[in-house]
């Protein structure tokens, strides 16, 4: 005879509100097997924990009930009490009683009963439940940090200063991110090279780090602590240990008309390029889709200029393989461009720009090396329109989100033009204006009023051109909600941040969630926000949604901690929730026949073969053998297998037909009424 | 031969007479023929969907459903108000199956939503546009400002036209029969629409705009497909020429006219001599093809 006890939670008003909770725990003092029923308005907390482990050890309990949240919460916590009483960890239940039951129902006499026969269901399954060990694992003490953006040089950085190993995949020709295109940051307007390009420089030479540019992550097998990964190195057609980044390749190109990505479009690059001259490395590489040799056959001007001999045409892409314990996600974000626009002319007018385009025009480094010049005819703009909001909080452009770091960066732009151009005019178009940050508000206000930036609370229907302006048309919409025409000599959008374009595959390459605008989906938004569902992965940056540079560093500083954390141990335990394949006796040995149907049918690619053999060596039958370090416990092979060989520890047939058998005896008792 | 259901609505007899002319002339001359829909009604126009919705419905709705008893899959709608009644009608009717049987007990007619109101544009896309080229007798080389309006292209759910703030439709028939289109600023831009009547100064200023920028960037004419739009830019031209300061002679004619001219239809019969800014031929610089 089983002696199981039953804690019912109140969960406060969560549960207690909803459930008549201590008629459920006195109903479930009758159930046959239970020895102990009690309910408490707190579980989870001190007294409750205790309650629990002296009930275990008074009552000499041998299986326990938790009527209380889901098991998402609070299992680990259960567990860990039910351990520490002296019981095997698995042998502690939980009946969920708040979403499944007093979250969705009404205060009614069915939802307590409901309540009631969730605990009966669980009391069965305990009764079956057996102690299980959990599983060891290696653990391989190299983190992997894709993006070389702020976010993945932070991450990398902090793991590298704690002893351990980093690889670092950064998939254009230099590390820097977004961040390094930027003039100046808020709220404090420091550079932002001068603060970015000495932490490019320490990753470069950082013992610790190994970094693959121009590189991406071409597959992630393996699980936490022992990842498999596969890096494809693009080839850069220069030889890095002979090239001596002289630039003469450079000067002498050809090509020279290629739209330079790193100057967001505003000025060209050639074929073979350095994005820019404080890059890390800074070594160029040949474009090959715009190289004059690789489109026609003809030019290797690069390699007759080249005094160190390091041009190589012949340079084969490869493929890199690296054993990996955790993987820090910082793949960063996109911008729309001023093309998503239709009432603001497609993208087509030269002088309507978006947020990175007015960054590089600022900054020191861009293609007017500072001086605010507009696109079109490289006047300097006496009157600039910036936009905040362009396709963000739109439901009509499919951007529901707020993209958070626009009210900030267009006060610096204001600022920026203001500080530069002294005469000049600068309007801003906002929704609402949401500082929310240390010295953000601040800063806002010291654009308004010290910089005389003129803000306009409305939106902007459309933009066209009149005899060279830019006439922008919106509303102010404070007192009368008038009708505005600005006369702008150049406009600025904030652009909606976005997903990375290659967000999508990348996460189904590594198996971790995202949401409807591929942005990486944390485990949980408020006490997980670094880790994914996936063991072993964090995120962090913006590739997990749009933030900006404080935040990016605080959150990879937090996910370089669960990386160091996991590399603490030689090994990781596993929850030993995971399927078998049975073994019986001789001449069986398993009911397993070898169908393999379960291998093909595994996410996991977690099951082989298994060969048994006579003590001869002769082998008498070949069966399934599920890895336990790769079985994820999602129960597919279970649901397959014909001969029902595959049992999943914790939710094994017997446990789950227990649960589904109580429900059959309340029909009797309903039929007996 | 095409046979297409034909709603024209209250322009086509009495404002737009030369738009309802000119696109029988021309389907007449393409071998298109237009049946139009037994006993139709009223579209409800502004004055029905402001007031009552099932009103705003049921009133279209009952003129599909007639043409769908005549065994239609399309309605051309001239009228840019009438089509954008008819199309809201039509969806709104299609996706929902309760407001379907609920619309039919209204109008005591069964409505299955089979029958698609087209609009001008899409009529000229689908029909016209791919056999124009061989029965084109003259180019009509005025330079022209494409003018949409609202409701040819808005709301883009319901128009469905690429680019909506920038189509492209009739510029490219245009093209077919020789005619430049320049590019410009207010070609979906609002006419001042019904306060044509109460507010003529409203009409004056943003008519009076859209002229201004197609004159500015060197149209000789305008070319439009909707009647209310017409009206303010034809009708309202001293109020035009008032808000304007100068005068302002450029003529106002329906894409359908400038089709007709190309295929040699005279003028009379398009209609041509009913505006109110006259509409000189000799300044349409229609040259003959050479056969």
């Amino acid at each position: 005879m089983s002696r199981i006890g039953v804690f019912v939670c109140h969960c406060g008003e969560n549960i207690g509100a909803t459930v008549d909770c201590a008629k459920v725990a006195e109903t479930a003092a009758k159930f046959p097997g239970v020895a102990y029923s009690i309910d408490y308005k707190y579980m989870c907390s001190d007294p409750g924990q205790t309650m629990i482990k002296d009930a275990i050890k008074e009552h000499k309990l041998d299986g326990i009930v938790v009527a209380a949240c889901s098991p998402r919460m609070h299992e680990p916590t259960f567990r860990k009490a039910a351990r520490e009483a002296g019981i095997n960890e698995f042998l502690c239940e939980m009946a969920n009683l708040r979403e499944h039951c007093s979250w969705v129902h009404a205060k009614e006499d069915s939802t307590t009963e409901k309540a009631t026969e969730l605990v009966k269901m669980l009391v069965e399954k305990v009764k079956k439940n057996k102690p299980l060990t959990h599983i060891k694992v290696p653990v391989t003490k190299t983190a992997l940090v894709i993006g070389g953006g702020i976010g993945g040089i932070q991450a990398a950085l902090d793991i590298a200063n704690c002893g351990h190993q980093v690889i670092m995949v950064e998939k254009e020709p230099s590390i820097g991110g977004h961040m390094a295109q930027l003039s100046e940051t808020f709220p404090t307007l420091d550079c932002s090279q001068c603060i970015l390009t000495p932490r490019m420089v320490e990753v470069a030479q950082h013992p610790n780090i190994k970094l693959y540019t121009y590189a991406e992550v071409e597959s992630v097998s393996g699980f936490i602590g022992n990842f498999e990964v596969k890096i494809r190195q693009k080839a850069k057609s220069v030889d890095e240990s002979l090239c001596t980044g002289c630039g003469l390749c450079m000067q002498k190109c050809p090509s020279k008309r290629i739209p330079d990505e790193f100057n967001a479009g505003l000025s060209n690059r050639t074929a073979i390029y350095v994005p820019f001259p404080q890059a890390v490395p800074n070594k160029p590489v040949i474009d090959r889709e715009h190289c004059t040799y690789f489109k026609t056959g003809k030019c290797k001007l690069c390699e007759k200029v080249c005094p160190a001999n390091a041009i190589d045409f012949n340079q084969k892409e490869t493929i890199i393989e690296e054993k990996i314990g955790a993987i820090v996600v910082a793949t960063g974000f996109d911008i729309k461009h001023t093309d998503f626009f239709p009432e603001y002319g497609y993208g087509q007018h030269p002088d309507i720009i978006d947020g990175l385009q007015f960054e590089r025009l600022a900054s020191a480094s861009g293609p007017t090396l500072g001086v605010i010049k507009r696109p079109s005819d490289g006047k300097v703009p006496e009157k600039v329109v910036f936009i905040a909001c362009s396709g963000s909080r739109d439901h009509a452009k499919g951007i529901e989100y707020c993209s958070k770091i626009c009210c900030m960066y267009t006060a610096k732009h204001a600022m920026l033009y203001k500080h530069k151009v002294h005469h000049g005019d600068a309007y801003v178009f906002y929704m609402d204006i949401r500082a929310a940050g240390k010295n953000y508000d601040e800063f806002v206000r010291r654009a308004i009023e010290e910089d005389d930036v003129n803000y306009i609370r409305g939106r902007v229907s459309k933009i066209y051109e009149r005899d060279g302006k830019l006439i922008v048309r919106g509303v102010d919409t404070l007192l009368n909600s008038e009708p505005v025409e600005v006369e702008a000599d150049m406009v600025v959008l904030a652009t909606a941040a976005v997903a990375q374009q290659k967000a999508e595959p990348l996460a189904q390459t590594m198996h971790i969630g995202y949401d409807a605008h591929h942005f990486y989906s944390e485990a949980h938004p408020k006490l997980k926000p670094v880790e994914t569902n996936t063991a072993g992965i964090m995120l962090a940056g913006a590739c997990q949604g749009p933030r900006d540079i404080p935040e990016t560093v605080a959150q990879a500083s937090g996910a370089a901690v669960k990386a160091v954390a996991l590399f603490a141990n030689d090994e990781l335990t596993r929850e030993p929730l995971v399927a078998v394949v049975n073994r019986t006796t001789p001449p069986m040995f398993s009911t397993c026949v070898g169908c393999f149907l379960c291998e093909s049918a595994c996410p996991y690619l977690a099951i082989g073969k298994e060969e048994i053999k006579d003590r001869n060596g002769n082998l008498i039958k070949t069966v399934a053998y599920i890895n336990p370090g790769l079985c994820q416990g999602c129960g597919t092979c279970v649901a397959l297998c014909r001969s029902k060989s595959i049992d999943l520890n914790g939710f094994t047939h017997q446990q789950i037909l227990s649960e589904v058998m109580s429900l059959w005896n309340r029909r009797e008792e309903y039929a007996e009424v | 031969m095409i046979r297409l259901g034909y709603f024209p609505g209250c322009s086509m007899a009495g404002t737009a007479l030369e738009y309802g002319e000119s696109i029988k002339a021309i389907c007449e001359k393409l071998d298109i023929e237009l049946v139009e829909i037994n006993d139709w009604n009223c579209c409800g126009a502004t004055a029905a969907h402001s007031l009552n919705h099932k009103l705003s419905l049921s009133l279209p709705a009952r003129s599909i459903a007639l043409a769908e008893k005549q065994d239609f899959d399309e309605i051309l709608v001239p009228c840019a108000a009438c089509y954008s009644r008819l199309i809201n009608a039509y969806e709104e009717v299609k996706k929902d199956k309760k407001l379907r049987e609920e619309i039919t007990s209204i109008i005591e007619m069964p409505i299955e939503a089979k029958a698609r109101p087209i609009s001008v544009l899409e009529f000229l896309e689908k029909y016209v546009k791919d056999i124009l080229a061989e029965k084109v007798k003259s180019k009509v080389e005025v330079v022209t400002a494409c003018y949409y309006g609202c409701l040819l292209v808005r709301p883009p759910k319901l128009a469905k036209i690429d680019r909506y703030e920038d189509p492209q439709i009739m510029e490219n028939i245009l093209k077919i029969i020789g005619t430049k289109t320049i590019d410009w600023a207010f070609k979906t831009e609002c006419c001042g629409a019904g306060l044509s009547v109460p507010k003529t100064d409203v009409v004056a200023k943003l008519s009076g705009d859209i002229y201004a920028d197609a004159e500015k960037r060197g149209a000789e004419a305008i070319v439009l497909a909707c009647p209310m739009c017409h009206s303010n830019l034809d009708m309202r031209r001293p109020e035009i020429e008032k808000y304007l300061s100068k005068a302002a002679q450029m003529p106002v004619l329906y894409i359908t006219q400038m089709i007709g001219l190309a295929l040699g239809i005279p003028g009379q019969k398009l209609g041509l001599q009913r505006h109110f800014v006259p509409v000189k031929e000799k300044d349409l610089k229609i040259v003959a093809e050479l056969a």
